[in-house]
């Protein structure tokens, strides 16, 4: 009861008009219409291209880093490691539809048996342990360029993620959702404050890039980085930004904020994995 | 007063730029109120304090952000300097959806940075 009234206050103080109790569909909608009436210019596929969908300047630059990309060795590495057989004579293929090719689409799904939210990152895990591998760090190295080769061979295929009519499953979207519309930290804003109310905008020299296609193309190489990391990775270092306290990468917080998120890009092509700044 | 004797130059560039200003406006800006405008200025400025450049343009900052309106006249828009004082401690306050951070509610400054904040703006 307390929890409920904690949520609702959160709810009353933020006002805004997305937090209301509407539909997934309904959701989308709103979502989309905000973006494509805000950037008239940029048709709705491009939007999987972050800021460089947005910012003609630093295209430019993007497109010459794409000719070779950063993020092609991970992809080769995470090849090699998806074929390499586990110590039972096993492979990932294995453990997903289609033999793992194509299958990145697939993610993040409510899992009605689990009951939670099952991630790619979380499915390649469960195969290890399934075969009694140790699981991979969460954030970068090896699950990140097993997610890059598994991103690299869905490329193409168009985000079309379901919120099945499972009360759980339309849960965990909720509060996602909520996750994205809430202030956190010292410095007080939410994700929406900047991908949504100030997409476009500059916070000191960097653009902000719109909510809308965000995670199209994770694991992402960023040379901030130096590395390819992982959607929870990118999700910690925004919750630092404004000083509060990340979540642990595949917690149920991150990953109902996957869920959410990447519903919001339904439409738009699976474009992963990319590089950015 | 350590300070100033620590470093005589500054000290002297101050003086003469007090002087400057007493010449326009007598009895404007005592000693303490223009290094008070000094300090502010640098606390608005740094990335790890106020980090306003983030997202207002200010005279004197450079790679400023758009997100909130450029800082200028603001004895014109805040002819109660309590007002303003307000909003850099609280801008939810008056703006309950805004982005910037409540700098006083959320101790992001203390309470002397942020007076001394509160003199620097007030001179845009
Ligand atoms: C203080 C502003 C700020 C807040 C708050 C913020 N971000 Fe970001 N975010 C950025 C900046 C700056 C970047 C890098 C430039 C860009 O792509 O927008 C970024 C990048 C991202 C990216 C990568 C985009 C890409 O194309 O690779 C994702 C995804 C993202 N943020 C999600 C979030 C989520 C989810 C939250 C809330 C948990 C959040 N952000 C909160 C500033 C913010
Ligand atoms: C993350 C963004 C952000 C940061 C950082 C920020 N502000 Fe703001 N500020 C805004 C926005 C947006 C507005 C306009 C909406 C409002 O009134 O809250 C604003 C409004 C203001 C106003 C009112 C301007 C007017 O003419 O009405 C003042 C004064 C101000 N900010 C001062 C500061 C100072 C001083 C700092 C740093 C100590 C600062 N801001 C940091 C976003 C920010």
């Amino acid at each position: 009861m307390k929890k409920l009234l904690l949520i609702t206050a959160a709810i009353s103080v933020l006002g805004a008009p997305l937090v209301s109790q509407a539909s997934p569909e309904d959701d989308l909608k709103v979502f989309r219409g905000y973006f494509m009436e805000r950037f008239p210019n940029v048709p709705l596929e491009e939007f999987a291209n972050g800021v460089y969908a947005i910012d003609p300047a630093s295209r430019e630059q993007w497109e010459a880093i794409e000719e070779f990309p950063p993020y092609e060795i991970a992809v080769d590495e995470g090849e090699e490691l998806f074929n390499t057989p586990f110590k039972n004579g096993k492979t990932y293929a294995s453990c997903f539809r289609n033999g793992g090719i194509g299958v990145k689409s697939d993610y993040p799904y409510y899992d009605t048996e689990k009951g939670q939210v099952e991630t790619l990152e979380s499915a390649i895990n469960a195969c290890r342990t399934k075969n009694g591998e140790k699981p991979l760090k969460w954030k970068q190295g090896d699950i990140a360029s097993l997610a890059a080769y598994m991103a690299y061979t869905t490329r193409g295929q168009t985000i079309d993620i379901k919120i099945p009519h499972d009360q759980r499953a339309v849960d965990a979207y909720e509060d996602g959702k909520r996750s994205y519309y809430a202030r956190r930290g010292q410095l007080n804003m939410s994700c929406a404050h900047c991908h949504v109310d100030n997409s476009g905008n500059k916070i000191r020299a960097d653009l902000l890039s719109p909510a809308l296609g965000h995670l199209s193309h994770f694991p992402v190489y960023r040379s901030k980085w130096g590395n390819l990391g992982t959607t929870h990775r990118r999700f910690a270092g925004c919750n630092k930004q404004v000083r509060a306290l990340p979540f642990k990468a595949q917690s149920p917080q991150y990953s109902n904020l996957e869920y959410f998120l990447t519903y919001m890009s339904n439409g738009i092509p699976w474009n992963g994995p990319g590089a950015r700044k | 007063m350590q300070k100033t004797a620590k470093n005589p130059r500054v000290t002297v560039g101050a003086l003469v730029i007090m002087l400057g200003s007493f010449a326009i406006a007598p009895g404007v800006a005592s000693a303490a109120e223009m290094s008070a405008v000094e300090e502010g200025k640098k606390i608005a400025f740094h990335r790890k304090k106020g980090n306003c450049l983030a997202c207002h343009k200010i005279a004197g900052g450079s790679l400023a952000g758009n997100i909130g309106p450029a800082l200028v006249n603001m004895k014109a828009r805040f002819a109660d300097k309590a007002k303003l004082r307000a909003k850099i401690y609280d801008a939810t306050a008056s703006s309950p959806n805004t982005i910037m951070p409540p700098f006083g509610k959320h101790k992001i400054l203390t309470k002397s940075e942020l007076d001394k904040v509160v003199e620097f703006i007030y001179t845009l």
